[in-house]
Order: C-alpha cells, then sequence, then structure tokens
C-alpha cells in the first residue's frame, strides 16, 4: 500500500528535523574549533623544523631516543595500574552501594564524589603531606612503631599512582554503579534460589550484566590516565616520567615544538589504539551468551 | 520425586510499624496446590519471599517436611521459584537459562542439556533452546521461568503472581498448564495472586490473607460459598452482605436474626425457581448493565443499602425492558444464603 504524502506536512517534519539538528550546531562549533583544528596545527608542526621547513626529522629524533620508550612503558604503566587498582577497588564498592538501601546510597555517594569537588591541584598537593618522609602517615607508622624508617611513599611511581587513583575511582565508579543499580534484584534472587552461592551470583550474573558499566568506567580511566600530568610531576618527584611530562619538557626546556607535537601524536595514537582495543574487546564479549555450564 | 509438607508457624514480620505478616500459621501437605489470595499490601507475596528466604521474619518458624529453614540461606532450601516478572537472566539463551541450576550443581554438561531440553519440552518449548529471551513473547518467557524452576527437581515450588503480565486468554490457559504441570509431578506449590479466579480455578486449597493475617484457609467451594468474614465474602466475588431486617422469607416463616451473605448470581427474578424456606428482597431498580453472559441489575432496598442482583441472559429475557425506578423483588434459595459469624453489616 502506499500513501501519498501531503507536501506541506512532509515540510513541517523536514523543518522540526533540521530544528534538533541545528541544536547541536554551538557544541559541534567549539568541539570542531578547539579539537580539531589544534591537532591539525600539530601534525603540521611535527613536520616542521624549527626553521619552518618541511622535515621527518622530528620523527627520527624522537622515535630514536631511548627516553621516549621508557616514557611510553612509564604511561602505559601508570594507566594500567591504576585501572587495575579501581577495577579492585571500585568494582565491590559499586556492588555494596547498589545494595545499600538509596537513602544510605546517596550518603555514601556524595562521599564518593567529595574529591570531585577539590581542585586537582590542592588534592595533589594534598597527597604530598600525608605521604612526605615526615608526613602524616609516615609519622603513624613509625610513631607506632609498625615500620623502623618512613616508607617512600612519595616523589616515585608508587606516589603517583596513589594520586592518580584517588582521581580515578569516582569517575570509574559512576559507570559501574549505574549497572549494578540496573540489575534486577530478582535475577539475583533466582539465581540464589536455584542454589548459587554468593561467589556464584557474582560470577554468572552481577559481573557479566555490569560489564558494560565496566567498560565504559575502564576507558574513562584509561583515557584520562594516559594524559595525566599534574600528579606524576607533582608526586613523581622528577623520577616519574610519563609522556606527558617529556612534552611539558620538550616545550618549555628546550622550546621544541617539533618534538613535542611528535610527542603529543603518540600520546593520540595510544589513545586511539586503547579505545579500539576496548570497543573490540567489549563486542566480541557482546556476542558471546555466557555459558552457563561454567556456573 | 519426594515433595514435602510446609509448615508456617506464628510467622510476623513488620517493617516500622506497617505489620506485614502477623502471627501466620499455616500448614501445608505434601503435594498440595496452595494459593495466598489477598490484595496487595495483604502479605501473601511478604509470606511467599519469608519461605523463599529473602525476607528474614521476625518471629516464628518455617518448616520444610522435619527441617527448620527459618534461618537457612536462600540457596540451601532448594525451592524452586517463579517470579512475577519471571527474572530469566538476558545474558543467557532458554537452555542456558533452563540449564543454570544444574550447571550450578556440577551436573555433567550433557546431561545438563539432555535435562534441559527434556524439561523445555514439557513446558512446550521444543526449539526454542538456543533462542535469546529478549527475542520471546511472554507467554514463552513464563514458560522458561517455570521450565527453570522445576529442572532441579525442587521439594517445594512458589509462584509469585506469575500469570499477571499475561494477557486474559494466555492466562486462562496457563491456568491449567501449570496445574497440570503441578499434577504430573506433585509438587507442593504456593501460589500467589491477587486474582479471585485464578486462585479458584487452580487451588486445593485458598489462604486468603488481608493486613497481614489469614482470614481464611478452606477449599475453592467453601471459600466462595461460606466465606468466615465479611473481607472474604466480598472479596471473592460479587457479594450482598445485607441485614437481617432487610430480608423475609418467602414462606413467611422467621429469619435468622443474623447478617446474611448472597452472591449476586444466586438471585432468580422468578419466586417458582426458589423453594418457600428462600428469602426475597425487594427494592427499586436503580441501574442495569449488559454483561453478555448475563445482565447486572442494581436493587436499592428500602433501608438504602444497594443489592446487585445478577440474571444470567438465558433466563433474563424480560431485563432489556426493564425500567429503572420500577419496583422488583429477587428471591434466592435458602442453600444459598450464608450467614456470615460475628460479622455487622
Amino acid at each position: 500500500m502506499t500513501v501519498t504524502v501531503d507536501p506541506a506536512l512532509a515540510a513541517d517534519a523536514r523543518r522540526e528535523r533540521r530544528f534538533f539538528l541545528s541544536l547541536s550546531l554551538p557544541a559541534l562549533f567549539i568541539v570542531g574549533l578547539a579539537a580539531i583544528l589544534p591537532i591539525l596545527w600539530i601534525i603540521r608542526q611535527s613536520f616542521l623544523t624549527t626553521g619552518g621547513e618541511y622535515t621527518v626529522g622530528n620523527y627520527a629524533k624522537v622515535l630514536s631516543s631511548g627516553l621516549t620508550w621508557s616514557a611510553l612503558v612509564t604511561t602505559l604503566e601508570l594507566s594500567l595500574g591504576t585501572l587495575a587498582i579501581c577495577i579492585l577497588l571500585g568494582t565491590p564498592l559499586a556492588l555494596a552501594l547498589a545494595s545499600v538501601r538509596p537513602r544510605v546510597a546517596n550518603v555514601l555517594m556524595a562521599f564518593v564524589m567529595l574529591p570531585l569537588w577539590t581542585a586537582i591541584l590542592v588534592r595533589t598537593y594534598g597527597w604530598l603531606v600525608l605521604l612526605r618522609r615526615d608526613g602524616l602517615i609516615n609519622a603513624a607508622l613509625t610513631g607506632s612503631g609498625l615500620t623502623a624508617e618512613p616508607l617512600p611513599l612519595v616523589y616515585n611511581f608508587t606516589g603517583t599512582l596513589i594520586g592518580m587513583v584517588h582521581y580515578m575511582l569516582p569517575l570509574f565508579l559512576l559507570p559501574v554503579y549505574a549497572a549494578m543499580r540496573d540489575i534486577d534484584q530478582n535475577l539475583i534472587r533466582a539465581a540464589a534460589s536455584m542454589g548459587a552461592t554468593l561467589g556464584q551470583v557474582m560470577r554468572t550474573v552481577i559481573m557479566p550484566l555490569s560489564a558494560g558499566g565496566i567498560f565504559s568506567g575502564s576507558i574513562i580511566v584509561l583515557i584520562y590516565s594516559i594524559g595525566f600530568f599534574i600528579t606524576p610531576a607533582v608526586l613523581g618527584g622528577g623520577k616519574v616520567n610519563p609522556l606527558s611530562t617529556r612534552i611539558e619538557r620538550a616545550l618549555s626546556t628546550f622550546q621544541d615544538w617539533g618534538s613535542a607535537s611528535v610527542l603529543g601524536i603518540l600520546l593520540l595514537v595510544l589513545m586511539a589504539l586503547i579505545g579500539v582495543m576496548l570497543l573490540a574487546a567489549r563486542r566480541l564479549l557482546a556476542h558471546n551468551t555466557v555459558d552457563a555450564s561454567h556456573a | 520425586m519426594k515433595s514435602l509438607p510446609i509448615t508456617i508457624d506464628s510467622v510476623s514480620k513488620a517493617y516500622g510499624s506497617y505489620v506485614a505478616l502477623d502471627d501466620v500459621s499455616l500448614d501445608i501437605q505434601a503435594g498440595e496446590f496452595l494459593t495466598l489470595l489477598g490484595p496487595s499490601g495483604s502479605g501473601k507475596t511478604t509470606l511467599l519471599m519469608a519461605l523463599a528466604g529473602f525476607v528474614r521474619p521476625d518471629s516464628g518458624k518455617l518448616l520444610l517436611g522435619d527441617r527448620d529453614i527459618t534461618r537457612l540461606a536462600p540457596n540451601k532450601r532448594d525451592i524452586g521459584i517463579v517470579f512475577q516478572n519471571y527474572a530469566l537472566f538476558p545474558h543467557m539463551n532458554v537452555l542456558a537459562n533452563v540449564a543454570y541450576p544444574l550447571a550450578l550443581r556440577k551436573t555433567p554438561r550433557a546431561e545438563a542439556r539432555q535435562r534441559a531440553l527434556a524439561t523445555l519440552a514439557r513446558v512446550k518449548l521444543d526449539g526454542l533452546a538456543e533462542r535469546n529471551v529478549a527475542a520471546l513473547s511472554g507467554g514463552q518467557r513464563q514458560r522458561v521461568a517455570l521450565a527453570r524452576a522445576i529442572v532441579f527437581e525442587p521439594r517445594v515450588m512458589l509462584m509469585d503472581e506469575p500469570l499477571s503480565a499475561l494477557d486474559k486468554n494466555l492466562r486462562e490457559t496457563m491456568q491449567y498448564e501449570i496445574r497440570r504441570l503441578h499434577d504430573d509431578l506433585g509438587i507442593t506449590t504456593i501460589y500467589v495472586t491477587h486474582d479471585q479466579r485464578e486462585a479458584l480455578i487452580m487451588s486445593d486449597r485458598i489462604a486468603v490473607m488481608n493486613s497481614g493475617r489469614i482470614q481464611q484457609i478452606d477449599t475453592p467451594q467453601r471459600i466462595y460459598d461460606r466465606p468466615s468474614t465479611r473481607f472474604v465474602a466480598e472479596f471473592m466475588g460479587e457479594a450482598n452482605i445485607v441485614a437481617p431486617g432487610s430480608v423475609r422469607r418467602i414462606d413467611g416463616a422467621e429469619v435468622s436474626r443474623e447478617t446474611l451473605m448472597i452472591r449476586a448470581e444466586s438471585f432468580h427474578l422468578d419466586a417458582k425457581l426458589v423453594g418457600g424456606d428462600g428469602v426475597a428482597l425487594e427494592g427499586i431498580l436503580r441501574a442495569k448493565a449488559f454483561r453478555g453472559e448475563n445482565w447486572l441489575l442494581t436493587l436499592a432496598l428500602d433501608g438504602g443499602q444497594e443489592v446487585l442482583v445478577c440474571i444470567p441472559a438465558a433466563l433474563a429475557g424480560g431485563c432489556a425492558e426493564l425500567a429503572a425506578g420500577r419496583r422488583m423483588t429477587a428471591y434466592a434459595p435458602a442453600a444459598k444464603v450464608h450467614a456470615i459469624p460475628g460479622a455487622m453489616a
């Protein structure tokens, strides 16, 4: 059956669609201006000498430097370490938040979100106060005789990781908590009624159904932590040098825009790779329904 | 399969000042199909969830056979449950859902598969084993939930309004199928519903609940014909609760001074169809409605009380012509007039 379309009504429908599409224009404009243009500019910079001539020398110099590769490794170690700790700490926390009464959950959630309301620089220096050799934590440890010597908690990898996890945990928690809260309580009850222990419920029901949230949280953590600068700069004490601090040094110490641009592109490629890998992993998981016989 | 009796012994549960279960005691025989019937908030689902282990009673005891299960974890109770919204695992296909309880029991894979398929055939879902749960209709999901609850041969089955989401025709089909499945398996079943027709059709016995208490436990027929309280009378169907003064005996003899319950469909408009020991009610016709299989007449008695009179369409030749406002008499046979002990009209 064909329906003859009234041109006036069709025009109305078109106008409506255009109106809603036009709502996205201001945001698109800013994103285009503030993200795409600078990226194009950085790509151009990476192929120019300080004199402004075309070259691939910047790439050769940066990619052949051992410092670059160790910075890359540090970046990956920091990001994956942060992610692993976020998963280990955040998943049980999200489960706890999702299982308590909504009123209690809201109060706990406010505590979790509290750090997000504080500027990152303040928080980072806050950790410095806590973690220093003569800081609160070491004072408590040596004072109570738990350790003879103060522990090296800051100006190293450990300190950087602590600071980064502190920043990322709430951001990881949000999507995981949302996914777990959406799990129908009756699914958990049903599993229990059929004989599932708490561990089996976790493995066969809760984890598969919150996998989407954990993936989203992981993407957020990785994308943020790959570019982390302030935390490694302050809490790393010069000894922890991911790509971000290398970029800063190339610019402020050497005014080497070419090398800095190449490092920036390296960072972009890394993010894109991780993003693609995570999406692929997620798709792979979604296509395999969980086999109950592995319960 | 050996099914077990259930004993509920003075179970109470309060949420703050709200009493969900008020000293409930109930014995269910092995292999019995018992329905907990009541309006929402009557405590029927709370009682079911207490049996399942998801609600911890404040006091009282729950026994499965001789075994006290009051403090037993839900996963150790060996009770099959069908939930109102089915609670099928969305990340597993039909077969995996049904095989889930077997997998938990470390049943060998081939055997689990074979038993799951056999159970699916039993609930008439052959050929849908590999289907995604999201691709099923409401009725099919209901059957998967049923299969999953019986596949591990539990001693007891609990069903929480399992048919409330289905449309009327499907619901009626499923009522017979669930009852037949129960008879085949002989499994002790507690069924929760707020639908009195469903309770009447399916049950061996019905426990009518209201405000956390069991009002009456009896066979469907006795619950319907001989309700022990006004609440049960009105919940089970179109009941008229009439004060003794507004009724007279057809043969003129004395009427007992008790509050009476007469169901709407017990009335006749012709005194000859009712014996002399029957009763008559006189009033003014207020409204009439044609409902397909019958006519529903509303009579206003002289005292002002309204009485519903239901006349089968086959016997209601003159009903269409009856005009509102006219005075008429309805008759009910003595056997259908039930005195409610202690109830005030």
